[in-house]
């Protein structure tokens, strides 16, 4: 009888969603793209530079003809109207759009989530009232209050904390960099509510469960229960939700950046890179085309995975 | 119903009053004055500019005149166009954007719900998979890259349309540019919409009791699987005001979301809270008008 019985090996929530995840093939070219992009961002700006001497901000010396060259193979993309790279620029813009869209959900992530797991757990009126409050921020227009926000703090006007703060973690006096942070902030406190409400189901379906009860009995306090055991199991839906808001608030960043309010010189953006390219569009459409395509790309390959990380850590909502 | 309506049409008022206050903040606090500009003024001007403008007073009083302002829908002149009310800017501005936005909504709507319907019935077929990787294409390609390429391809290479003109073949471009996230949108709700409710009971009920197909997906079927779609007009309202800030931008169109723009970067307060107030009023209404057709699209809803 022994020798009949064959081992199943168990697999856990994660593994089984992984697998899910790669029979899906629109999901893992989302997923490639998405590495190979990481990669080239990070290391492709020093390969440039070792390999042609040129960088995002490498200006050809006068005595050279300075023009906007269409893409040819030392510049794979082609430069722009001061002769620069735009590959490089590319390269390193993406940084900035990444960065914005990854530390951005990160805010959102944070702030939703506490909230939305407070107010579940809590319940009764406190989470009527916390709610009511979700409610009441959704029907306000953001983008109107972060146009206004981000023009009468971007620039010289910066508040002095996010300054302190930038200069902390960059390096002193870079205004570019205390706009980048003051985006993040923007980004992020526009982009939590969903987050929330998302959090708040989950903790409400989970926190009449045993584990919960248990420790509640052995005398875990009420932070703790909220923070070590309920939000470790919503997990799966919040990764899912935050994969989405990654490319909608780097949308919203292009969009601030190509108001002129978003991401300013000396840094770059895709978004700031396509408004750049569109002074010139009828006669140096690369300008364009490059910077506006790879993020396009990005935003493609991301939304992707979303959608495939979605059906596979959530198969019950996967009846089609 | 009706009571649901007054107690929301209530609700609009202190809400408005919240974004107004908000925006009213921001504005405030910032350091720097709309006046100050690279040369500084001598202090008599100075003075004079408060007196005229009210900021001598303490900020409480300030507060309370905009507030009173505001109810009563009188936002004064804008500080940059002094010749123009804030109110004629907007009324002058809006059909612009109005007309843009309301053509890229019905425009989205119709691609939107042919193609997630078609693909919801042909599940798993070319014209799904095509479809909806086209509607993922379509919610990647930022409108501001969209609409320039637009122009380089069907009025700089082909000659078909012009790029920037206020007519009836100068508005197709911003048209199809500002709709095609929607559509975007609408076509995966849609499908996904329909799926669930093509599996649902009272389809199967409907096709039990002998309905032929037609009258299932017509009467039965579509009604319900809108409802995601319905939901999703309120953003969409929201969105599209976003999206015509860019497309009036790229197209030269002289619209709302233009002259905001302007208003913001100039720091011309009356002029911003104006616009705010109409549009947080416009997109509030909007959402109620939304939630008040869930009650006729799904008749398990109800309003107390």
């Amino acid at each position: 009888m022994a020798e009949n019985t064959t081992t199943v090996k168990g697999t856990s929530l994660w593994k089984d969603a992984w697998k899910r995840l790669l029979k899906n093939k629109l999901a893992v070219f989302g997923l490639i793209v998405m590495i190979v992009m990481i990669i080239a961002v990070i290391i492709g700006p020093a390969i440039i530079r070792w390999a042609t001497g040129y960088t995002y901000y490498y200006i050809p010396p006068e005595n050279e003809l300075v023009k906007s060259f269409p893409p040819s193979l030392q510049h794979p993309m082609g430069t722009d109207d001061a002769g620069r790279d735009i590959l490089a620029r590319v390269l390193q813009g993406g940084r900035i759009s990444l960065m914005v869209g990854i530390i951005s959900t990160i805010v959102s992530l944070i702030v939703g989530v506490s909230y939305g797991a407070i107010a579940g757990y809590l319940g009764g009126s406190i989470d009527n009232l916390m709610m009511r409050i979700v409610d009441i921020l959704y029907s306000i227009p953001y983008i109107l209050i972060v146009i206004v926000l981000l023009s009468v703090f971007g620039g010289s006007n910066m508040p002095e904390w996010i300054k302190i703060l930038s200069d902390k973690i960059g390096g002193e006096g870079n205004q570019g960099l205390s706009q980048i942070f003051l985006l993040f902030f923007a980004l992020g406190l526009v982009s939590w509510l969903t987050m929330a409400r998302v959090v708040r189901g989950q903790i409400l379906s989970l926190k009449n469960q045993e584990f919960v009860m248990a420790a509640r009995a052995t005398g875990v306090s009420t932070f703790a229960i909220i923070f070590r055991h309920l939000v470790p199991n919503t997990l799966g839906p919040v990764i899912v939700y935050a994969t989405l808001t990654i490319p909608s608030v780097m949308l919203t960043e292009a969009f601030l950046s190509f108001l002129g309010i978003g991401v300013q010189p000396p840094f770059a953006s895709w978004g700031s890179l396509a408004a750049d390219g569109i002074k010139n569009v009828a006669i140096y459409p690369w300008q364009l085309i490059f910077p506006g395509v790879t993020m396009a790309l990005t935003l493609f390959s991301l939304n992707f995975l979303g959608d495939g990380l979605r059906d596979a850590l959530d198969p019950q909502t996967r009846k089609f | 119903m009706l009571s649901f309506i007054i107690r929301r049409l209530l609700l609009i008022i202190p809400m408005a009053l919240l974004v107004i206050t908000l925006t009213w903040v921001l504005v405030r606090i910032a350091p720097g004055n709309f006046y100050t500009g690279e040369k500084k003024l001598p202090a008599a001007i100075e003075e004079n500019i408060k007196k005229k403008y009210g900021l001598d007073k303490p900020w409480y009083q300030q507060y309370g005149i905009m507030l009173w302002n505001t109810v009563r829908g009188d936002f004064g002149n804008s500080l940059k166009y002094e010749r123009e009310t804030v109110n004629e800017l907007i009324w002058r501005s809006f059909p612009y954007s109005a007309i843009i936005g309301l053509l890229a909504y019905i425009l989205a709507l119709a691609i939107g719900l042919t193609a997630g319907i078609i693909a919801s019935l042909k599940q798993n077929s070319g014209f799904d998979y095509g479809s909806m990787s086209l509607a993922m294409l379509g919610l990647s390609v930022p409108n501001f890259v969209l609409g320039p390429i637009l122009v380089l391809i069907f009025s700089l290479w082909l000659y078909w349309l012009p790029p920037a003109r206020w007519s009836l073949s100068g508005i197709i471009l911003p048209v199809i540019t500002l709709s095609a996230i929607y559509a975007a949108y609408i076509a995966r709700l849609t499908r996904a919409g329909m799926l669930e409710v093509l599996r649902s009971d009272y389809i199967r009920t409907a096709r039990a009791k002998g309905l032929d197909e037609k009258t299932v997906l017509l009467r039965h079927a579509v009604r319900g699987g809108l409802i995601p779609v319905v939901s999703f007009t309120g953003p969409a309202l929201a969105g599209l005001l976003a999206g015509t800030v860019v497309v009036e931008k790229v197209f030269a169109i002289p619209g709302l979301g233009n002259i905001f723009i302007q208003a913001v970067l100039n720091r011309d307060e009356p002029l911003i809270l104006g616009i705010v107030a109409f549009l947080s009023i416009l997109i509030m209404v909007f959402n109620l008008l939304v939630d008040i057709s869930y009650g006729f699209l799904d008749p398990r809803i109800r309003y107390e």
